[in-house]
């Protein structure tokens, strides 16, 4: 295979098809919407269940049909559109059965705008949809990346009866970039034993359902998922490192910010400034004790995000105090350019923090508020 | 004795579609008649192994627990978006949903509207007893005028709370629909034409012919506070006039199908 300038949301498509998905099930809404219509031409073609549902509401619910069938299957979304989805998601964590879920996230609260952002890292990673359960988070930070991870998303969701979210932003799903495919696999998945296939000929029938009517029952399966959560936990962390063996400071981004940060780390070190990022590429389950090593060794930290701060909390408690955490971030549906991350480092590297208790967010918004004043 | 025995028929047993549990159903409550009824179709038609089922949110919300094959339980309001999804991922499989006024007609209508306006080659199975059952007895859509409900005290209150809705009425003006026709439980000749129309509908899904809903007048006796008795009289003499006993939607290929 060679590298092909591929579109985001069609190349997203298109790997979730050659992973073997067998039904895909959505609604329009920029910025994903190529990915739906890219389904669209394909799945039919290929014999595979589509359907454009009248909501979103409605297609997460095809989804769980799906997926109660051992098939492969998943939508793909935008930020309003995955909240109106977070009935059906808590129910398919509820039943355990696996599902992948592509947000490709843009501004908000609310209509927001259809510019890309992070601000859906809470709604993502802490859950979303009500009860306990503890979905798997992909953040890839290029075309490429979010290619190899929508086809682990799938392996993932099926080993962990899990849901998995691969979480990208408008940029990524936007932007045009080269990029290679996998090569398409066969269907020869073998049915799993608590599937809803309807081929109840020489076994026992078979029922999924969120219902644990007897709260005995529920504690049971919120400890089984919780105990799934830990085994993730234990096995599935990913993240990507840049110059960090002998950082000073440590930039901690995903997705487009981590991409950003790259560009900035690259310029800071030509300027013989010793920074390094770290890119979570499972926002869950989060490194924590991968980023408190870092606290070990590094002088001070750099949480950059397109949101107010989301994952900057999940750092702190990484940090657990040991160094000093300052943060940079964009919102709205704005991406910061990589010179504001620059000055960032710069600012750190010429007065570098002590305190390890200040509000690295107040601090913040008091710097971007002059900075908005400079743009404009 | 032996001789008596061996000369013995047997005239009525439990269908292989039904499990051998006791249902949680209240005294009198006709859910049980249209789950045998269901269940004995799909046991003549020989489809029971090959058959996926979805349960609602509502009285019938452990359905599953009764019916001797695959099932799924959906959120309220959802069947028949879970069963699009397993139908379009499982085409060769029968599927069907089993609902009530409250899921279907209420929190459910625009998953049963596109369902059907898409002609999705599935049966749905709904109950319609005008109350909300497991809830404790609050108005539903198909709430008669003037019937009093927890949520409607009074009686229903068409200036302020509407009208009942008519769903198979609705649903058969919809292309994509093969086959749409309201039934009742109130008496066993009424029974026996709904068994009849449960097959039909399950025979066009067999066909490939496409959307296919039984509406099925129930009883709540414990709701509507009425006996059992009294509860059957009250689907004949109220509830037919709103809910008339009609076929609104028979794709004309069906009689060949029915042979």
């Amino acid at each position: 295979m060679v590298k092909k300038l591929l579109k985001g949301n069609e190349a997203f498509a298109e790997a979730a098809i050659r992973a073997g998905c067998e039904g895909f099930f959505g609604y329009p809404i920029t910025p994903s919407t190529e990915f739906l219509e890219h389904m669209a031409k394909r799945m039919p073609e290929l014999g595979r269940g589509f359907v454009q549902a009248e909501s979103e509401v409605a297609a997460i619910n095809m989804v769980y049909g799906a997926a109660c069938t051992g098939k492969r299957a998943m939508t793909a979304s935008s930020s309003p559109g995955i909240s109106l989805m977070m009935e059906g998601i808590s129910y398919i964590a509820g039943t355990e059965v696996p599902a992948v879920i592509v947000n490709v996230m843009r501004g908000g609260p609310g209509l927001g705008n259809i510019a890309p952002s992070q601000g859906d890292y809470n709604q993502m990673v802490k859950g979303g949809g009500h009860g306990d359960y503890f979905p798997i988070v992909l953040a890839p930070a290029s075309v490429q990346e979010a290619i190899d991870y929508i086809t682990l998303a799938f392996d993932l969701a099926d080993k962990y009866r899990s849901l998995v979210f691969v979480i990208v932003d408008g940029n990524l799903g936007q932007m045009m970039e080269p990029a290679e495919l996998p090569p398409m696999r066969d269907l020869d998945f073998i049915t799993p034993e608590w599937a809803v296939d309807g081929e109840t000929e020489g076994r026992e029938r078979r029922f999924l359902s969120s219902i644990y009517i007897d709260p005995k029952d529920e504690e049971v399966t919120n400890i089984r998922l919780l105990r799934r959560k830990l085994e993730i936990e234990k096995n599935e962390i990913l993240y990507h490192t840049e110059e960090i063996d002998d950082a000073e400071i440590v930039i901690v981004a995903f997705g487009t910010a981590g991409r950003v940060a790259s560009t900035a780390v690259r310029q800071a070190r030509q300027e013989g400034i010793k920074v390094g990022l770290f890119r979570p590429i499972t926002l869950s389950p989060f490194p924590y004790k991968e980023i408190e090593k870092l606290a070990d060794q590094a002088k001070s930290m750099l949480v950059a995000e397109m949101n107010t701060g989301m994952m900057l909390d999940d750092v702190s408690l990484s940090v657990k105090g040991k160094i000093p955490i300052e943060f940079y971030g964009r919102m709205g549906g704005i991406t910061p350019f990589p010179d504001e991350i620059l000055d960032e480092i710069r600012r750190i590297n010429n007065s570098p923090p002590t305190d390890t208790d200040f509000n690295a967010r107040e601090a913040w918004l008091d710097r971007l508020e002059l900075i908005i004043e400079g743009e404009n | 004795m032996v001789s008596e025995t061996n000369n013995a028929t047997l005239v009525y047993e439990r269908p292989e579609s039904l499990t051998e549990m006791p249902t949680f159903y209240c005294p009198g409550c006709t859910h049980g008649t249209a789950h045998r009824l269901v269940a004995e179709v799909l046991d003549e038609m020989g489809i029971r192994e090959t058959t996926i089922g979805v349960a609602p949110v509502g009285c019938s919300v452990f359905a599953y627990n009764y019916f001797n094959h695959d099932y799924v339980e959906a959120a309220h309001g959802r069947a028949p978006a879970m069963a699009t999804g397993i139908k379009r991922v499982l085409p060769k499989k029968m599927v069907y949903t089993y609902q009530g006024d409250g899921d279907l007609a209420s929190i459910g209508m625009g998953e049963i509207m596109h369902a059907a306006a898409r002609g999705e080659n599935i049966t749905v199975i709904y109950l319609n007893n005008a109350i909300y059952g497991m809830t404790g007895g609050q108005m539903s859509p198909t709430t008669l005028p003037n019937m009093k409900t927890t949520s409607t005290p009074l009686g229903r209150d068409v200036e302020v709370a509407g009208y009942p809705i008519r769903m198979a009425e609705i649903i058969s003006n919809l292309d994509a629909v093969s086959y749409v026709v309201r039934r009742s439980l109130h008496n066993p000749a009424n029974i026996r034409k709904t068994k009849k129309a449960v097959k039909t509908a399950f025979q066009t899904q067999a066909s490939g012919m496409g959307f296919s809903m039984v509406e099925i007048l129930s009883s709540c006796p414990t709701n509507w506070k009425l006996s059992p008795s009294k509860s059957l009289e009250f689907i004949e003499e109220q509830m037919i006039p709103v809910y008339p006993i009609a076929d609104f939607k028979v794709n004309p290929e069906i009689k060949n199908i029915k042979g």
